[in-house]
């Protein structure tokens, strides 16, 4: 598990998480948000996710909320089948883009 | 000396029967700034080791009386699980004997003549063992007691709990469940509750998480759950409130994968709300192929109020239909290579399952072969149909005298369209009427029928919805997408409902009307059909029929009446 982050120019900050995204990957997922306070778009880049629970959905969430709650801008990327499949079960697709 | 840290002063015993070199080594180990006890034998090493407790030993193995090998073995058994070092003093060079000693529980052995630098450090390293070993015994039993406590609090926390939980109605013979004892610590909840109108609700949640942060969110969703089913609200309201509740109480990334469904046993149809749990499962007893009860919404906890979705699916059900609904715990168990049940084998249960009665043992005994062992967080319940008359809410005991009931009066309610989106009037209604202590032995019976004259009222007059569309499920499914779209754009119309209650002699009479803006139907019609008993519609009226004492019709259909009586409380008290 690792999670990783980087802001382009145009002021996206992309989160890439690489194994399972679950409670374990809570703090560094939180880090690599936190204090960044000049993005306009969120990206959470899933390609290297293999693994999502419940506790995952919490997060994203938290970076849902931090990110402006209902006005926010936070897309779901690479997502594989198996996380398509657990994101539509929860319905999340009325939060976020997911591609 | 090796190492740079003072040595610590330790009580060392020696055992050596040679006077000389016992005297020697005390003075070496005196010198290095421990404690010393000594014996000349093994015996007396094994006394001396009980008195004094020294925390290492220095032990000749060729001893008279009891050899050192001996007294290694004792005095490790007298040690316990507190690590007491054993370092053999031997003059032994031979590899045969050198294992000897460790066979025997010594720790390590040094050669004489004693090199004082290397016997130093053996100390020091034999010190370190015997402190992380003391360290490790402190953990243990630190989170021995930890989880004893907690243990503790997880008892007392789900006996807090199952006082709330307990007033439901789990034990309805229509109804078969497994959880795991402590579900409620991995988030999972089940609830099932009868509505005054003889309706049954059941939830199943699934909070995110584990332990107790999950259980907490489940003593305000059961206490909402109980509240609003008991006062006669509906799924919608009752979805609302709890979602609103959670919203407002859990922190963001906290949330109830939850479904709710409401049987109606009269109207033989079952009503569905699925957020975030897997697929549900409504099971046709006449051998159609199972109906999948997909999530539709997001969990609870997770919208605002005013972006909540709290629109149901309404599914025929009667006599051997069942809905089945299960926790992630099912179909998300591995096996150790790491494979999910998933759905595709859950269903594969159901079309191989013979006895109905069976179902729920069947899925067990799959997923026991999938993976060896169920996960203690597997939760799954059925619910069943079964005759109206085998059911039924437990009587309501009311507490107050009696002495204030209203016995004289009337008023009149007018519900127009806005209202009519999203407000359910019954509860409030229904409460208003309980106000007459004389009214309170039907009240059931005068909820079921207020509630089949406001859905009339509602649907057929407001709405202007057709019955006849609800001839096989398809059409079933089509009027209720219909009511719904009807409903959200609702611009005008109402219902009027009027109350009147008079006093007669030492009872009375309700008279109920119910008044609709729509466009009528012909009564006189409607009301000469047979009763339906296989069909998926009409039901209604005849059931208003039965449970009021008297019932009419306005010749235009757009106005219902209905009366209720009641006798003397003495009277009706002992009949």
């Amino acid at each position: 598990m690792s999670v990783t982050s980087n802001i382009s120019a145009d002021k996206q900050l992309t989160i890439k998480i690489k194994g399972r995204f679950d409670f374990s990957t809570h703090q560094d997922f939180r880090k690599a948000y936190e204090h960044v306070t000049h993005a306009k778009s969120f990206v959470v880049d899933l390609k290297e996710t293999n693994y999502l629970d419940s506790s995952a959905l919490g997060m994203l969430l938290l970076l849902r909320d931090h990110a402006g709650g209902d006005r926010a801008d936070v897309r779901l990327e690479n997502c594989s089948a198996d996380v398509v499949k657990i994101l539509a079960i929860s319905n999340f697709a009325k939060l976020f883009h997911i591609g | 000396m090796a190492g740079s840290a003072p040595p610590e002063r330790l009580k060392i015993l020696i055992a050596d029967d040679n006077a000389s070199d016992r005297m020697l080594l005390s003075a070496i180990i005196s010198r290095q700034g421990h404690e010393v006890l000594s014996a000349c034998d093994g015996a007396e090493a094994v006394a001396l080791f009980e008195r004094g407790r020294p925390q290492l030993i220095l032990m000749d193995a060729l001893m008279p009386v009891m050899d050192g090998f001996e007294a290694a073995r004792q005095i490790k058994v007298l040690a316990g699980e507190a690590l007491v070092p054993i370092i053999f003093l031997t003059s032994m060079t031979e590899g045969e004997g050198l294992a000897r000693c460790l066979d025997a529980g010594g720790d390590d052995f040094i050669a004489k003549p004693y090199n004082q630098v290397v016997l130093a450090a053996k100390i020091n390293a034999m010190n370190r063992l015997r402190l992380l070993q003391e360290t490790v015994l402190q953990q243990r039993d630190l989170i021995a007691r930890h989880h004893k406590y907690l243990l503790n609090e997880q008892r007392v926390a789900k006996a807090v709990f199952d006082q709330i939980a307990h007033s439901g109605c789990l034990s309805a013979p229509n109804i078969r469940y497994l959880q795991s004892p402590y579900a409620l610590f991995n988030g999972d909840l089940l609830l099932a509750a009868w509505a005054p109108s003889g309706n049954m609700h059941v939830l199943l949640g699934d909070f995110t998480g584990h332990g107790l942060p999950a259980a907490v969110g489940a003593m305000p969703l059961a206490e909402v759950f109980y509240g609003m089913t008991a006062k006669g609200y509906g799924l919608p309201e009752t979805l609302r409130e709890m979602n609103a509740k959670l919203k407002r109480i859990l922190p963001v990334d906290m949330f109830c994968c939850a479904a709710l469904i409401c049987v109606n046993f009269q109207q033989q149809q079952v009503e569905v709300w699925n957020g975030g749990l897997p697929d549900g499962y409504l099971l046709h007893a006449d051998g159609r192929p199972h109906t999948p009860l997909v999530s539709a919404h997001l969990p609870l906890g997770v919208l605002s109020a005013s972006s909540f979705d709290d629109n149901t699916q309404v599914y025929p059900f009667a006599a051997g239909d069942r809905v089945f609904l299960l926790s992630d715990g099912v179909v998300d168990s591995t096996d150790e290579g790491g494979e999910m049940f998933g759905a595709r084998r859950l269903q594969n249960v159901f079309v191989s399952n013979r006895k109905p009665d069976l179902l729920m043992e069947e899925v067990q005994w799959a997923l026991a072969r999938f993976r060896g062992q169920v996960r203690d967080d597997v939760s799954m319940v059925e619910v069943g149909f079964t005759e109206p008359e085998s059911l039924g809410p437990p009587s309501v005991i009311y507490t107050d005298s009696g002495d204030s009931s209203p016995l004289d009066w009337s008023a009149s309610f007018e519900f127009r369209a806005s209202t009519l989106k999203r407000f359910n009037p019954l509860p409030y209604l229904l409460q208003l009427l309980q106000e007459v202590h004389g009214l309170r032995q039907q009240s059931s019976e005068i909820y079921v029928v207020l509630a089949e004259l406001y859905s009339n009222a509602l649907e057929h007059g407001v709405l202007g919805l057709d019955s006849a569309l609800k001839q096989d499920a398809e059409g079933f499914a089509h009027y209720y997408r219909l009511r719904g779209e009807r409903l959200d754009s609702l611009e005008d119309g109402f219902i009027r409902i009027n109350f009147q209650v008079i006093p007669m002699g030492q009872g009375g009479r309700l008279i109920v009307e119910v008044h609709d803006s729509g466009n009528g139907f012909d009564a006189e019609h409607v009301l000469a059909l047979p009763p339906a008993v296989h069909q998926l519609s009409g039901r209604g009226l005849s059931l208003v029929r039965q449970l009021s004492e008297r019932c009419q019709w306005s010749m235009d259909g757009r106005t219902a009446s209905v009366e209720f009586a009641w006798e003397g409380l003495a009277y009706s008290r002992d009949s």
